[in-house]
């Protein structure tokens, strides 16, 4: 499995460490009440299909990367940076 | 037999024979140069076999090379290279390949059908393990592994390309001559030791010319090309997502002189050709598996490649054209063809040979090696005497790879075979005779074709010539089994036979992948390569349905066997994980001291002193040298985060729980991170250098961790916040220094001393080190008065020195982890032993470090019902009653009159120690209510050491509760 960094290019699987859901990046107020953060901490689909996960660049530029891929066909559409998608 | 004696020779050896052979040539062809036909015992029958086959597909062949942790089993004879002193031996035989005792099996064969052992070894239970599986076990079989630890090197590779062209017969040379003229980056890997496939064993031309020189001519040119790599001995294995093929290259050259067997290959290619050719199926007829029964292309390999004649009297059967070859070739040698036998009645052959059309062979005989064969023809039957019979079944392409990502192959009713379904591995196209197009002609048209597509793809313009080749169409009408007196083989390899397959289905095991678990055709080390496409033919007769409607079993990677050592290379012992080693690590191993494995640190256990003979006293001493006088440790492995930025400070109170923003300049602070569920993720301290400046230090388990986190945290949850981090563990050696003389002796190495007003608990700084900028802060993970000193890496070994030297004047020295821990545990001082994951800040009695007055990871889920309240397990001390009981880490904690059962376990220990300071056993452990219970006795029970001990909970600091130590 390769990933395209948009900081390095495409590189191998074995440079990054993946994280799980994107969901991630919406971190809830802290007031938001137990079920949101129940939702936001523990509860994540299992589509067969297409998912955005977070990896993390480790081996390589350091970046947290939102990629986009899909689980049953294995291919990978598109790496943003995580910083960009949340601003 | 040989047909000319041969230029060069080497001396090998099979089961201790010394035997002549030409050296590259496989060790199966040099066996039938010997007229040696007995070369193996089946799996499970222990039936006399004899090479079948000329390639990696060997069913029969299968012997072990070498001897002792050298030794390798299972290697195919037909793919082995003959050299020098070569041992081979032969498998799955006692006391010898001739008389084989186990052959007892053969006549009870008519018990030790399909399904035999599930039927039979089911009762009582307690046998299966120690009786019926091990008897079993040694029975079948094919090689054996030596037992001992593999001496052999390997390698792993990878490789990068445009188009990689699987496969070196006519199609794949016309392919990667195609690609790579117009200039693509091109490998191309073929399985044999030389490149040209099918063209090497035949007698054709190509533009008038042999195929060989052909061949020849192309190798020259492609070998010229920079744009081009050829790769032999190398198997593509593997067909894996977005263009990655395994291929397992077999390396030559002196495996003693460091050469590796094997070197794994990961290749990413943009685009792929397969041209694997395809491979001849034999026919099931009564007894096909003796010596001497072989196929029929091979029997032509041998003839034409490497000048052996696998017989003296050869006789041919076989239901298509393509066979008629072998004995055309045979005769043009001065072979005897004794019989062409073609199954068809409407077969057109010509030859100066006896010719059977319409017969069918219904017989074989002899013991060790075939001598005669009987055929039933225009209605009677005739014996023939022969010594070789070469089958041929038609021809099954070499679809395997295509399937390795879920695609099914397609049924083509003319050639009665299946063919690769197109698309079925995205950027993979099929060309030649794995794609049904058998004819020389069809092959070069078709390679060069796709090659030319591909090229264009790319962007690059392909200029397509085909050479004139032989274009004779391939007829073939199915025979898949003849019916007669005996067991007809399908799966060699596995001896599974007609009848296996009819039980099965008979048993109602009718869907092709429960026939292949039933009977174990298919799996066996060659994965039913030859075998699946005759097997489901016969399931799909006794079942009554079409072949496509039986559809095949599931091709999966590898295609050959491979090594696990291989795929592994230089993972083994060291190479398993990198080693981390601190600044001061040669100067500690001077000292004798043990290392122990920290992540992938390494660091002293204890620092050993002579008349000392058991870690304790080690570990005792180095206690005192710090309660009592002076001590030094490296702390470079604690991971250290440079943070830097305006919001620095912001970033640290969204991280930590308490407030770093209001440090002062100049000072250290502890902290507690959480996970965002709630739970402890780290502690550690973190330095202000400056307004925007700080050093957090980590343990020295959570630093990749950590550093992770703060990456998340900057990049994905908080890009408003202007800092930036970045670990410096590795640039600085840092060293504590502690105990009650700690001060006096940094006052012999700091340019300026050090005094209590200006460097009070908790200070930082930089400071002059002998004359080198360093930095120092007071802080003290053992209860003394201590600190931490740290210099750019490089000056880290001669800063050790010196402070170890200094240490020891003053009656203190180095100590290591051991010491390090119990000075820890006395002062309460939690580890992730303590933070192991499970644990939330009220657990270690830190909940009101979760500052009130923020926002932080981990605050809304740490005030969750469940991860608050007295029903929560508790860090507490633990004392021992009697002052010699050794505390147990990981017992469980009871009520003193509880039964030790799981439901009444009120908790646990983590951390144990003896404290030479207060001359008693100590522990750190979580009890339910822990806190509001120092002064109960309770009971302490490791089951699995099978201890009780009465404990006293007690509050975890131990040793100096007020801290005036550390501040003095």
């Amino acid at each position: 499995m390769r990933i395209t960094c948009p900081n390095c290019g495409e590189r191998d699987r074995r440079e990054f460490y993946y994280q799980g859901d994107a969901l991630a990046l919406s971190r809830p107020a802290s007031d938001a009440g137990p079920e949101a953060w129940d939702d936001y901490l523990h509860n994540r689909d299992n589509p067969a299909g297409d998912t955005r996960d977070l990896w993390f660049h480790e081996a390589g530029c350091g970046a947290w990367l939102v990629v986009e891929r899909n689980t049953v066909t294995h291919a990978v559409h598109k790496a943003t940076l995580a910083e960009k998608v949340k601003r | 037999m040989r047909l000319e004696a041969p230029a060069q020779t080497v001396t090998f050896s099979f089961d201790g024979r010394k035997l002549q052979g030409v050296p590259g040539e496989p060790v199966a062809a040099a066996l039938l140069a010997n007229d040696i036909r007995l070369v193996a015992r089946s799996f499970k029958y222990h039936r006399p076999r004899g090479v079948m086959s000329a390639g990696s597909e060997e069913q029969n062949a299968l012997v072990t090379v070498g001897r002792g942790a050298q030794a390798e089993p299972n290697v195919r004879a037909t793919t082995l290279e003959v050299s020098e002193g070569l041992e081979v031996f032969s498998q799955n035989a006692w006391p010898s390949l001739r008389y084989d005792m186990m052959a007892v099996n053969d006549l009870a064969a008519p018990f030790l059908g399909a399904g035999f052992y599930y039927k039979t070894f089911m009762w009582p239970r307690s046998f299966w393990e120690k009786l019926y599986e091990p008897v079993i076990r040694r029975a079948a079989g094919l090689g054996a592994l030596s037992g001992k630890a593999n001496e052999d090197t390997y390698e792993k590779a990878f490789a990068f390309c445009d188009v990689l062209v699987i496969g070196a017969g006519p199609s794949g040379l016309m392919a990667a001559l195609t690609a790579a003229r117009a200039g693509a980056d091109v490998i191309l890997a073929d399985e044999d030791t030389a490149m040209g496939g099918r063209l090497l064993r035949e007698s054709e031309k190509i533009d008038g010319q042999p195929a060989v020189d052909w061949v020849h001519n192309v190798l020259a040119e492609l070998g010229a090309m920079n744009n081009v790599r050829l790769m032999t001995r190398t198997s593509v294995t593997g067909a894996y997502d977005q263009g990655t093929y395994a291929a397992l290259e077999t390396v030559t050259g002196d495996t003693a002189k460091g050469k590796p067997l094997n070197c794994f290959w990961r290749i990413t290619a943009k685009h792929a050709v397969l041209c694997a050719g395809a491979l001849e199926r034999p026919i099931a007829f009564p007894n096909n598996d003796r010596p001497g029964v072989m196929m029929a292309s091979a029997v032509r390999a041998y003839l034409n490649r490497w000048g052996v004649a696998p017989g003296k009297a050869v006789t041919i059967f076989c239901n298509n054209d393509d066979a008629h070859r072998t004995a055309r070739d045979l005769h043009a040698a001065g072979i005897k063809v004794a019989a062409l036998i073609d199954s068809r009645d409407d077969a057109k052959i010509d030859g100066d040979f006896p010719i059977y059309t319409g017969a069918q062979v219904i017989q074989t005989k002899g013991r060790h090696g075939l001598s005669g064969i009987t055929i039933s023809h225009n209605g009677g039957t005739r014996d023939i005497q022969t010594d070789c019979l070469a089958m041929s079944g038609g021809w099954n392409p070499t679809v395997h790879l295509t399937c390795h990502m879920n695609g099914r192959p397609t049924w083509r009713e003319d050639i009665a075979s299946f063919v690769p379904t197109p698309d079925s591995v995205p950027g993979m196209v099929t060309a030649g005779a794995c794609n049904g197009s058998f004819s020389t002609a069809d092959c070069l048209a078709e390679g060069a074709a796709v090659a030319a597509d591909l090229a264009r793809g790319l962007g690059l313009k392909p200029k397509v010539t085909v050479p004139v080749a032989d274009d004779a169409a391939y007829a073939v009408t199915p025979l898949w089994a003849v019916p007669g007196k005996g067991r007809m083989w399908i799966d060699f390899q596995n001896d599974v036979h007609v009848k296996d397959i009819k039980l099965a289905a008979q048993e109602n095991f009718r869907s092709v992948e429960h026939m292949k678990r039933y009977t174990t055709q298919g799996m066996a080390p060659d994965q039913g390569k030859s075998s699946n496409v005759v097997a489901l033919a016969v399931l799909a007769d006794a079942t009554g349905r079409g072949i496509p409607e039986t559809g095949t079993t599931t091709f999966r990677p590898p295609y050959v066997p491979v090594p696990i050592a291989a795929m592994g290379a230089g993972s083994q012992g060291k190479g398993f994980a990198p080693e981390r080693f601190t600044t001061s690590h040669k100067a500690t191993v001077a000292r004798a001291a043990p290392m122990i494995e920290a992540g992938l640190w390494y660091r002293p256990s204890y620092f050993p002193q002579a008349g000392e003979t058991h870690w304790q006293q080690s570990c005792d001493r180095e206690v005192g040298f710090v309660r009592n006088a002076v001590g030094v440790c490296d702390v470079s492995t604690l991971g250290k985060i440079d943070i830097q930025g305006p919001d620095a400070g912001a970033l640290l109170d969204f991280v930590y729980t308490n407030m770093f923003s209001t440090l002062k300049t100049g000072r250290v602070r502890y902290g507690l991170m959480l996970r965002e569920d709630g739970h402890v993720l780290d502690d550690g301290t973190t330095a202000r250098l400056a307004e925007d400046h700080f050093v957090m230090t980590t343990t020295t388990a959570a630093a990749g961790l950590v550093m992770r986190h703060l990456e998340f945290v900057l990049q994905a949850l908080r890009p408003d916040l202007n800092a930036n981090v970045i670990s410096v563990t590795e640039q600085w050696a840092q060293f504590a220094v502690a105990g009650p003389k700690a001060r006096d002796l940094l006052n012999a190495v700091l340019d300026q001393p050090l005094d209590e007003a200006t460097w009070p608990f908790m200070a930082c700084g930089e400071v002059d080190v002998a004359g080198v900028k360093g930095r120092l802060f007071r802080i003290s993970f053992s209860g003394e008065h201590a600190y931490e000193v740290a210099v750019p890496a490089r000056y880290g070994e001669s800063l050790f020195r010196m402070l170890t030297a200094q240490a020891e004047v003053m009656g203190g020295g180095p100590y290591g982890m051991e010491a390090l821990n119990v000075l820890r545990i006395e002062k309460g001082f939690i580890t992730h032993a303590e933070i192991h994951g499970r644990t939330t800040a009220f657990d270690i009695g830190m909940g009101r470090m979760i500052s009130a007055k923020k926002d932080c990871i981990g605050k809304s889920a740490a005030a969750r019902p469940g991860l608050v309240g007295d029903e929560r397990q508790q860090l507490v001390g633990l004392k021992s009653k009697g002052a010699d009981n050794v505390l147990m880490a990981g017992a469980h904690l009871f009520e003193t009159d509880a039964a030790e059962t799981r439901v009444n376990s009120k908790g646990y220990t983590t951390s144990v120690c003896y404290s030479p300071t207060l001359d008693t056993h100590l522990a750190l452990g979580f009890l339910e209510d822990g806190r509001a219970r120092h002064g109960d006795v309770i009971k302490l029970r490791d089951h699995l050491r099978d201890i009780t001990e009465e404990v006293e909970v007690c509050d975890p600091v131990f040793f100096d509760p007020t801290g005036g130590r550390a501040r003095g």
